[in-house]
């Protein structure tokens, strides 16, 4: 069967396994599942799978996608749950259909975050978050390909929203996923180049869901 | 997950190796259990998840139900400067547990080298380093794996030591201190009673008195320990447990793939090597036992690599069987069968032919010795002759690499047989030219070579090993000789041979040895990245203690060795036989044609060698 997709969560202790140990976590497990991927023709065959917007290592998601073909048909209704029994903790398929959009057109990342502050007051940075995000730009400096260079980061976020917890500001954000990318980490280094008073102890991100240009959420 | 550790993960290199998590760990409810085992590997994940024995014992010891087994890896240098940092103790991989919860800390050692780091974990463990200042009954702190056959330099700081295979052993063990912990036992009457289990070894019961010159006078047991402990093995590996739903790494490891294991022991007798003699006698598995598991263990897994482990493939008699019932399954998976470990002189064009269907990987050759007087004095039995032979038919069959391992500093080497090395891989290179379908590709031989290093329980435990210096003219002098660009001469320096050669024959007295490297950083010294020759040599100064001692001291068979408690099967006068052999460059018959009456057999209780 071509052209299937996978829709998975990655959260807990799997956040930290690194999109190549995932493409191979992933290829195991299909085969313990008694699913046969598909692989390339060719003088090296690989299976032929491909997950859209390659997570770094540390961020969670409940919205991952992954693209595969199998040899020969199969229940799609019954696969997420033969796939998750066989996963690392963490890995939990929720859903698999015939592939509807293009990777390409996925645009924008529904994201939440936890800014942790170990000794600043978290109500009182939820605030001045707010305040630092409403700015017309943030320009900061990234490094690209081409060495240093500066980048507006504020047109790749769509919303954003602050609100203390716990010794934490959580966040919930829309960013650009792609044309241009956003990384979230962006955000806190943000911080830490314009306004230092303001960056986070530590940060840490999970996507929630993917969008397309219209706000139609991307399948 | 602690805290500490997410904020240090995500600036350490590969962080998965550090979270647990895997397909098929085994969680159990920590209330439920009356022992927490910290099974602790004191290399890095990647190599202890590489590991059969690690992942035999893992599922041994979780297969009682009081028992709770989880995996302790020691950290990489970056991971462990952050772990200091931010005083995070270091913890087991499945509940994330510190190591301070547990009530043993059991250790696997498969390499000297690895001694500081046991070290090293016992502190980041909390605990104090040396048994005696441990005074509860818990935790208990113990050991096993094939560097338990000389223990001695670690004597100090373990409470007991496993001789042997674990399956049984390691069970027998935990079931006592089940008992012990039950019923409020003391340390020292727990350590008594262990004693009793056949293979324990526990170094507190043995007094041992140096002449002055640094010997060992004697040694005496106490309290009932038996004067010689005898190594534990599994008769019957057929019925003994392999785990078939092993751990499946989420990272890449050293070798990510299903280990069979096809038999223990060895019929070859290598006089230099110490694993030959101190795995027997020699006990071979069903090949429908191994299909079996083979196949089970890829489908729960999902692995595309299975390895056929032992110390001599091609000694396995049902190989061909073997192959073909892997094969039937692998082949239409795309699933690779690798053999290591096959010799030159039966390696047949048959299975050569079975494996390429499925994958081609180089040849590999442990030759050791440059001339055939050198490999008869060391009863290596592999001929020049089957060696090209064995070529002919891979260069014909397209292969293009060879690697070719000797050993420097062997017994009776002359430098005739240093050049023949040089010799013997021109000789491949000719017969490449002879037989190569397609000369377009070139061809690469490889040549290797270590320093020799004599090893406790074989039959050149008595000899001294060469200087570095001696080393370094040896290697000089085989760069000399070769003069193709086709062969490559890759040298390992002698540094970390002495420093083993060292370990492997020690005595007690280099307990503070370890424990001075281990206070100057030294750790994961297997690693180039972090051994220190100098730190070594200044420790042993510190004490009084040379390195020539050990090492380059040629031993009188009359002298009392430091390892003499430890009785691992063979007998000490088969191997003065086998050492006197070497010397008049006579080989022995392998066990497949004579039985020479080793005495590993008395080890079975009614089995059968399978020689
Ligand atoms: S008992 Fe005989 S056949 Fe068995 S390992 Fe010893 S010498 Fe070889």
């Amino acid at each position: 069967m071509d052209k299937l997709r996978l829709r998975f969560e990655k959260t807990g202790r799997a956040v930290w396994i690194s999109h190549l140990d995932l493409m191979h976590t992933m290829q195991r497990a299909f085969s313990r599942a008694g699913y046969a991927l598909k692989y390339s023709e060719g003088f090296n065959p690989h299976p032929q799978i491909s997950i859209a917007l390659p997570l770094s290592v540390g961020v969670g998601s409940y919205c991952e996608l992954m693209d595969f073909r199998l040899n020969g048909d199969t229940a799609l209704a019954a696969l997420p749950a033969r796939l998750t029994a066989v996963m690392p903790e963490g890995i939990r398929v929720t859903d698999c259909y015939e592939q509807v959009n293009k990777f390409a057109l996925l645009k924008y990342l529904e994201i939440r975050g936890s800014f942790e502050y170990d000794e600043r007051p978290a109500g009182e940075m939820a605030e001045e978050l707010t305040r630092f995000f409403a700015q017309p730009e943030i320009v900061i400096e990234k490094k690209t390909k081409r060495g240093l260079g500066q980048s507006d980061i504020k047109p790749a976020i769509r919303e954003i929203a602050f609100e203390a917890g716990e010794g934490e500001v959580l966040l919930h954000a829309v960013i650009s996923a792609q044309e241009p990318t956003l990384n979230p980490a962006l955000l806190p280094d943000a911080l830490r180049q314009l306004k230092p008073a303001l960056a986070p102890d530590f940060a840490k991100f999970t996507r929630i869901e993917n969008y397309l240009e219209n706000m139609q959420v991307f399948r | 997950m602690d805290k500490r550790l997410e904020r240090i993960l995500p600036r350490v290199q590969k962080p998965a190796r550090y979270t647990g998590g895997e397909y098929n760990q085994i969680i159990k409810d920590k209330q439920k259990v009356d022992l927490r085992v910290a099974f602790c590997f004191p290399d890095t994940y990647e190599i202890g998840m590489s590991n059969l024995g690690m992942s035999i014992l893992y599922h041994t010891m979780n297969s009682l139900p009081y028992v709770w087994c989880e995996r302790v890896f020691a950290p990489w240098g970056d991971m462990y400067e952050e772990m200091k940092k931010a005083e995070l103790p270091l913890y087991a991989l499945e509940s994330g547990d510190s190591l301070d919860q547990f009530d043993v800390l059991a250790f696997s050692i498969g390499y000297e080298m690895a001694y500081t780091t046991v070290l090293d974990m016992i502190d980041q463990a909390g605990l104090p380093l040396r048994s005696a200042e441990r005074t509860a009954l818990l935790p208990l702190v113990f050991a096993g794996g094939s560097a338990a056959v000389n223990a001695e330099p670690m004597a100090d700081f373990l409470d007991l030591f496993v001789i042997g295979e674990g399956e049984e052993m390691n069970n027998d063990l935990l079931a006592l201190l089940h008992t012990a912990k039950t019923e409020g036992w003391d340390k020292p009457e727990f350590l008594r009673r262990a004693a009793q289990i056949g293979g324990v070894y526990v170094p507190s019961l043995y007094d041992i008195a140096y002449h002055p010159d640094g010997t060992v006078a004697s040694i005496t047991p106490r309290d009932g320990a038996p004067e010689r402990v005898t190594k534990r093995i599994v008769v019957d590996l057929d019925s003994a447990p392999y785990p078939v739903n092993p751990v499946v790494p989420s990272t890449e490891v050293v070798h990510d793939r299903v280990n069979l294991e096809l038999f223990r022991g060895c019929v070859r007798g290598c006089r230099f090597c110490q694993a030959g003699y101190i795995y027997r006698p020699i006990r071979a598995k069903k090949p429908e036992t191994l299909v079996k598991q083979g196949i089970e263990a890829l489908k729960n897994t999902g692995h595309e690599d299975v390895t056929l482990l032992s110390l001599s493939t091609s000694d396995y008699r049902p190989l061909p069987a073997l192959c073909d019932g892997l094969l039937d399954y692998c082949e239409s998976r795309s699933i690779g069968l690798s053999l290591p470990s096959l010799r030159a002189d039966n390696f047949s064009m048959e299975i050569m032919e079975k494996l390429q269907k499925v994958r081609k990987s180089g040849l590999t050759f442990a030759v050791e010795g440059g001339s055939q007087r050198l490999r008869d004095a060391i009863n290596k039995n592999v001929t020049e002759g089957d060696l090209l032979h064995t070529c002919a038919i891979a260069f014909a069959g397209g292969w293009n690499s060879v690697k070719l391992y000797y050993m420097l500093g062997l017994p009776t080497e002359t430098d005739e047989d240093i050049v023949g090395i040089a010799d013997m891989a021109g000789r491949i290179l000719h017969c490449w030219r002879e037989n190569a379908k397609n000369k377009n590709r070139g061809v690469k031989i490889t040549v290797s070579t270590s320093c020799f290093i004599p090893k406790p329980h074989s039959p050149f435990q008595w000899e001294p090993q060469i200087t570095r210096e001696e080393y370094l003219r040896r290697v000089n002098l085989l760069r000399a000789s070769i003069n193709s660009r086709s062969v490559v001469y890759n040298w390992h320096d002698a540094d970390t041979s002495v420093v083993e050669a060292v370990l492997s024959r020690g005595d007690r007295r280099l307990g503070p040895v370890l424990e001075e490297v281990w206070k100057n950083g030294g750790r994961l010294e297997a690693w180039s990245d972090y051994f220190r020759f100098d730190r070594w040599m200044n420790a042993l100064d510190k004490f009084g203690l040379t390195a020539a001692f050990y090492a380059e001291r040629e031993r009188s068979v009359e002298e009392v060795l430091p390892w003499d408690m430890i009785d691992v099967g063979v007998r000490k006068a088969h191997l003065v036989k086998e050492r006197e052999r070497c010397y008049s460059s006579t080989l022995s018959p392998d066990c497949r044609h004579q039985c020479s009456a080793c005495g590993a057999l008395r080890l079975m209780e009614g089995g059968k060698c399978d020689g």
